[in-house]
């Protein structure tokens, strides 16, 4: 592209993007009186520091995987899907339905019902945003905000009503019965003769998450759906003119799009240490997956490796507010910086960058 | 209910509505100049806290009026450096300034004065008193007992913050802008033709930057507003995703400012409903005929229109068929049989009131109440012709 190598443009840019970010995070630290230095070794600790920090980093870098996916793949066709977070809250109400009312005789039976079950909540809410979108140009960014905040008042009425077990007072649905929990990290590591990851919740739909990578990168770039989704997202005249229905395009990348934040209710439901739904169960993910798709260049493999290290920085981040008086919104903060510089900031990073590449071309060509 | 009840609700409509329609007219300013601005939530966000946190350590409120509409003004420039400047997606940077305000306030707050990410309860002298216009009745017993007139002058006309009245003005003095000078008319142009205005010599540039620079100070004052005058204090994400139903409201005004006081008093009085009647009940029937009557209309629209509105809208409309047929359901007990629970009145759920003015935006945006057409070159970053 335009002088600039490829690896700068997947590697160097992100990198200088996300250095801004943690130099504006290091001020803030300065700015509420916590040792930035200490407050970093707290963070990386408490991330990695021992096998269950490690096994939380990846717990919640399955959920950032599946929201990051979500993201993307909206971003694919130009679309902003804001509303992974009542996806999530909706998929979770779907894995609990199938969880509780049908009586799986093992686990795998489960994990395969319960995720279609899932994904197909989270693809419900997301229908009528979508249809407002490409039938009556209503902004998706609006109607998703708007569904998330309905999504979560639908689950209060849900878990304070018909999916509240008698006689408990805590607002969630009861413990999934023992054939649908999943196998954890840590069983599996047993089985290996292993010990690893604690007690920390991460479980077997980590893989559900990678294949789901897998699924979006074959989706996107080898399948006539995904072609026709990115010539959408590029230009949506052309892509009429090619005879693409923008209609119809709209509708099956936002629908997919909320199957796969539904779908990160599997981990957060049926794969935690007690499985049930609770109130709030998202957590922010939906809004996380914003800054790992941007982060990730809306690639499987760059959101991998963005869900990593935004696991990392959300572990990190409660167990420094666990330890210190910082509040543990400064994980907040800081998605909020790589958003701004890897997403709306990035040609401020980028044009700087083209320019030593430009000038470092013509120098090497005028020296030959 | 009483004549004092719906004057009652009217004041709290207006109070509720002043947020709203000056975040609203931010949006006005900013989006009539092709810049959409999704952060109208963080700037008020922040200028709240600001806002309270100033007024608390200074004792003056009108500093922190200040120092609230500085911070909202810092962050529309970094919205104006993302997306004039750097031509960066104008919806990303405003998402990013709306996580930043959410989770920089409560951080700060916590530096500041270790309450768990509030500021403290303001004192009396550091808050927007009432404004109690000449022989106004202040005491709420009294004004039970006046006469209707009097009523409406105390409770409706008197007793606000300034900053309602300051509000008001907002909307006259918005539309002069806009209608009636020579800036106002380039502002506009530069949302609908940024080309044309560049040919005749005008800095596309510098009218975008005053224009968010004009959103910032309304978001300021609306942020302000909140924290020191209808409550007495910064809590955590209170401005309670005000800034998006500004934007649903500017796109219901047609991005014209008396609309804009017209659907934000329309959202305002949405509020308070919510806060006011926190238990509505019906009766059964009311709900089927309500939910059903709906979905028939839905369908028989979709059906005359294209195959995939016939999905659409003929799903949902099963859907609210079948939620009728279980409120039925769920009313009929053994004692009374199905007919006689027809006529059962059943509680509305209270998440289902909160959500009400959300599903108002949602059937504003679905442009059922008219096509709304957005300024031109709204959202594209203006590339000069070399």
């Amino acid at each position: 592209m335009d002088g600039m190598p490829k690896w700068a443009d997947v590697v160097l840019v992100p990198v200088i993007s996300l250095l801004l970010a943690a130099i504006i995070s290091v001020i803030v630290f300065m700015a509420i009186g916590q040792n930035p230095w200490e407050a970093i070794k707290l963070m990386a600790y408490g991330a990695v520091g021992t096998s269950d920090f490690l096994g939380y980093t990846l717990f919640y870098a399955t959920n950032f995987i599946f929201t990051g996916l979500c993201v993307a793949v909206a971003f694919h066709a130009s679309l902003f899907n804001i509303g992974g977070e009542g996806q999530v809250l909706l998929g979770g109400l779907g894995a609990a339905i199938v969880c509780i009312f049908i009586p799986w005789p093992h686990w795998t039976l489960a994990l395969v019902a319960g995720s279609a079950a899932a994904a197909l909540f989270g693809a419900l809410w997301v229908v009528i945003p979508a249809y407002l979108q490409a039938r009556r140009g209503s902004h998706i960014v609006i109607t998703t905000i708007m569904f998330n905040f309905m999504a979560s008042g639908l689950l209060i009425f849900m878990l304070a009503g018909p999916l509240k077990p008698a006689g408990t007072m805590q607002v969630a649905t009861g413990i999934f019965p023992e054939a649908t929990h999943l196998p954890s990290l840590h069983d599996l590591a047993g089985v290996f003769g292993l010990d690893l990851f604690g007690r920390s919740p991460v479980n077997i739909s980590i893989f559900l998450a990678l294949a789901a990578c897998v699924g979006v990168w074959a989706l996107i770039w080898h399948t006539r759906l995904g072609f026709e989704i990115r010539a959408l997202g590029r230009s949506e005249s052309a892509a009429k003119y090619a005879g693409i229905s923008a209609v119809n395009i709209t509708m099956i990348a936002l629908l997919i799009s909320g199957g796969l934040a539904g779908m990160m209710a599997v981990n957060n439901t049926m794969g935690i240490n007690s499985p049930q739904l609770v109130d709030n169960a998202a957590g922010g993910a939906g809004f996380i997956g914003i800054a790992v798709a941007l982060m990730g260049r809306n690639h499987p493999v760059g959101i991998v490796i963005a869900a990593l290290l935004f696991g990392a920085l959300y572990q990190g981040g409660a167990e420094l507010s666990a330890a210190t008086s910082v509040q543990v919104q400064i994980v907040v903060v800081i998605q909020a910086l790589v958003i701004m510089f890897t997403g709306a900031l990035d040609e401020m990073v980028r044009s700087p960058i083209r320019k030593i590449f430009l000038r470092m071309d013509r120098s090497s060509a005028a020296g030959e | 209910m009483d004549f004092f009840t719906f004057v009652q609700l009217g004041d709290a409509s207006v109070r509720m509505a002043i947020p709203l329609l000056l975040a609203c007219l931010a949006g006005l300013f900013s989006e009539r100049a092709g810049i959409f601005d999704i952060g109208l939530e963080g700037k008020m966000l922040a200028a709240a806290f600001l806002a309270a946190a100033v007024s608390f350590t200074t004792g003056s409120v009108w500093v922190g009026l200040l120092a609230g509409i500085a911070i909202s003004v810092t962050l529309s420039l970094i919205h104006g450096i993302a997306s004039i400047t750097f031509r960066g997606n104008q919806l990303i940077s405003g998402v990013a300034i709306n996580f930043f305000a959410a989770g920089l306030t409560v951080v700060i707050a916590q530096g500041w004065f270790a309450q768990g990410g509030r500021t403290p309860s303001l004192p009396r002298d550091a808050r927007f008193g009432s404004v109690d216009f000449p022989g106004a009745l202040t005491r709420v017993r009294d004004k039970m007992q006046a006469s209707p007139g009097m009523q409406f002058y105390s409770e409706f006309i008197s007793g606000h913050s300034i900053l309602v009245y300051l509000g008001l003005l907002t909307v006259p003095l918005s539309w002069w802008i806009l209608y009636r000078t020579r800036f106002g008319l380039r502002l506009r142009a530069v949302g609908e033709a940024p080309e044309a205005v560049d040919t005749a010599g005008i800095s596309v540039v510098r009218l975008r930057f005053s224009a968010v620079i004009i959103a910032g100070i309304l978001c300021g004052i609306a942020g302000a507003y909140l924290s020191t005058a209808v409550q007495a204090g910064f809590t955590k994400d209170m401005t309670a995703n005000r800034g998006f139903i500004a934007l649903a409201a500017l796109i219901f005004a047609k991005w014209r400012p008396w609309y804009a006081l017209g659907a934000c008093l329309l959202f305002g009085l949405f509020f308070a409903i919510d806060n006011r009647f926190q238990n509505i009940q019906l009766q059964v029937i009311w709900i089927m005929v309500l939910l059903i009557g709906v979905s028939v209309l839905m369908t028989s629209w979709a059906a005359r229109k294209e195959k995939i509105d016939l999905w659409v809208l003929g799903g949902l409309s099963a859907v609210l068929t079948l939620v009728a047929l279980l409120a039925w359901r769920g009313a009929v007990t053994d004692e009374i049989g199905a007919m006689a629970a027809l006529f059962e009145t059943v509680k509305v759920p209270s998440q289902l009131i909160q959500s009400l003015p959300y599903l108002f935006v949602v059937i504003v945006l679905a442009g059922f109440v008219g096509k709304a057409i957005p300024p031109r070159a709204g959202g594209q970053p203006y590339v000069k012709e070399r």
